[in-house]
């Protein structure tokens, strides 16, 4: 299988604190990887490390065999690549549809074509088609910042979704939200991974959901990587056990 | 209400506004076309500062300078016996420019940091118009700005510049309005909720912020151009921080981010100290005090208390509308 991302000896120093102490790994095309760890063990870092949000302090990080390492967001994203945040990011006073509307928008032609061509074409029609997937019919022409925390946190995933990407990284995606909608949530990722073919790298605390979705795990301890496997070794690690899984 | 009606009224007071702003001045007297025409130039550069602060979130204290760029450019070029058209060409290149310019400390520092190093080039645009005496005449001043003349048709009445000022107006408007709702209205948004997310979107927040600070500032020098000849006599004093200040509480009284802001800003920041002449110097007493309670009541000034309610209004139309379709859900 080709290898779509590269990340070599990776790491990050705030200060006198090493959140990231020289991680390697690589994600496979098509893959859903997770990424698991305690609290702090830096795996957010890790994500805005990958992503440009933060310069690395050592290491290098591979899109198709080429170095991208400190490439800006947009640039990246522009790339294919698209991600979530920890934290909720949807934007408040824009509605559900233009949230999604400029989340696919700069992937269209140039910036003067934006301003002065036909604007936000078939744009329109993917934001629907969007908002038909993540269920959220209903709320199209609401603010996002009315929506429950849940349904912000669908829009948010959707939103990533929105320009077709080939890569999608995804800090706890299911943090805060309901069964019901964790259910939707997982049924999602997994059509459009199917469906098309995009991969997937997700850091999450909640171990069903990690276990049933991923095809391949990676746990971090302490910004290195203890373990990694199938959902089943992981489990079965005693290390893993002891570190994260056991208490 | 449904949107056809919503939308049919929309435009009924949009031309009951423009018909007033069209008719009204026909009443008044030279005073009163003076100030009116102060209110659309001043509307002109807020409407620019709206563009910079309200939709793309960045914080600026220089707008006056550029009303200042603007009418130097207008008094120099037009002493000199050229149009003033050929002023505006100008004043809108140099501002965009330096707006474009500007912009960079933007990429850098955010918020009250921003407002120091856009006040510190409002104080040095001001110490240029004074100092600078080769090219601004400084405290003295350029005498005998020439009112334009359109398609040889001259403008020098109060009332016939007062429409080509309200022309002005209306043509910026426009402008304003189509920009906002072009995908770089929205990602202006973007940037001003949210630059992380926007640029993890693809959104190149970089070249947004510059041309927010340029197009914003260009409106400015716009303003400037037709200040010039509307007063007939430009020195340094009006352009102070002072001025930047008036633009940004004019903003933000009216409804930062709401297109019809600075219209109504510029309208009570105009019309107000006329209101209240007879109380003298109280004046400014009574502006700020109106301005600290909207502001402590509203923060997004008098448009976001319309808006606050518009909104309420619609929420307890759609839970109506849903009791009212599943009554037997209720207990
Ligand atoms: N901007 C920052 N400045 C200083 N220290 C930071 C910064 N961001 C993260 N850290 C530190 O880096 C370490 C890793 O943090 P990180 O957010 O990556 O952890 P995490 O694995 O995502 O944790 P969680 O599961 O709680 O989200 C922590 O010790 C944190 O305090
Ligand atoms: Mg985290």
């Amino acid at each position: 299988m080709k290898t779509v991302l590269e990340v070599e000896n990776l790491g990050k120093h705030f200060g006198g604190i090493t959140a990231v102490d020289g991680v390697s790994f690589q994600v496979r095309e098509g893959e859903i990887l997770g990424i698991i760890g305690p609290n702090g063990c830096g795996k957010s870092t890790l994500f805005n490390c990958v992503l440009g949000q933060l310069q690395p302090s050592q290491g290098e990080v591979r899109l198709d065999g080429r170095v991208v390492t400190g490439m800006r967001p947009c640039d990246l994203n522009r790339l294919g690549v698209s991600r979530t945040f920890q934290l909720l990011q949807v934007f408040p006073q824009l509605t559900v549809r233009e949230n999604l509307i400029l989340a696919g928008q700069e992937h269209q032609g140039s910036m003067t074509r934006r301003l002065f061509g036909r604007r936000d074409a078939g744009l329109t029609e993917a934001a629907e088609r969007m908002i038909a997937f993540f269920k959220l019919g209903h709320l199209a022409g609401e603010k996002a910042g009315g929506l429950s925390y849940g349904q912000q946190k669908l829009l948010d995933a959707a939103m990533a979704f929105m320009a077709g990407p080939r890569l999608v990284l995804l800090d706890e995606p299911a943090g805060g939200v309901n069964l019901t909608m964790l259910a939707l949530l997982k049924e999602r990722l997994q059509a459009i991974n199917a469906e098309q073919g995009a991969t997937f790298v997700v850091i999450e605390h909640n171990m069903d959901f990690v276990m049933s979705l991923c095809t391949r795990v990676l746990v971090l301890a302490e910004g290195r990587v203890l373990a990694e496997g199938t959902p089943d070794e992981v489990r079965a690690n005693p290390k893993v056990i002891e570190a994260y899984l056991g208490h | 209400m449904t949107g056809r009606t919503k939308t049919m009224l929309a435009a009924l007071a949009l031309a009951a506004g423009i018909a007033a702003l069209v008719l009204v001045p026909l009443l008044l007297n030279r005073y009163g076309l003076y100030i009116l025409s102060m209110w659309a130039i001043m509307s002109i550069a807020a409407i620019g500062l709206n563009l910079t602060l309200g939709y793309a979130g960045q914080v600026s204290l220089a707008q006056g300078a550029f009303v200042g760029i603007g009418a130097y450019a207008a008094a120099i070029i037009t002493t000199q016996g050229w149009p003033l058209v050929a002023a505006l060409v100008v004043a809108v290149a140099l501002c965009f420019v330096i707006g474009w310019l500007l912009g960079y400390p933007a990429l850098r520092v955010q918020h009250h940091y921003l407002a120091f190093v856009t006040l510190a080039f409002s104080t040095l645009a001001y110490l240029v118009f004074r100092n600078e005496e080769w090219l601004t005449k400084g405290i003295y001043g350029i005498t005998g700005v020439p009112r334009p003349t359109l398609f040889g048709w001259p403008l020098a009445a109060p009332l016939r510049f007062y429409y080509f000022c309200l022309a002005a107006l209306g043509i910026v408007f426009a402008g304003a309005w189509w920009l906002v709702r072009s995908p770089w209205g929205r990602a202006f948004m973007a940037l001003r909720e949210n630059p992380m997310r926007a640029m993890s979107l693809g959104v190149d927040t970089r070249r947004y912020t510059l041309m927010a600070f340029a197009i914003g500032s260009s409106l400015g020098g716009v303003a400037g151009v037709l200040y010039a000849p509307l007063v007939e006599f430009i020195d340094p004093t009006p352009f102070t921080l002072g001025l930047s200040l008036n633009l940004l509480m004019m903003v933000i009284v009216g409804g930062s981010g709401f297109l019809f802001g600075p219209l109504l800003g510029a309208l009570i920041s105009v019309l107000l100290p006329e209101w209240l002449r007879f109380s003298e110097g109280l004046y400014l007493i009574v502006y700020a005090l109106f301005v600290m309670i909207l502001l402590a009541w509203s923060p997004t000034g008098i448009l976001g208390i319309v808006d606050r309610y518009l909104a309420r209004r619609r929420a307890r139309a759609a839970s109506a509308a849903r009791s009212a379709a599943m009554p037997e859900a209720l207990p």
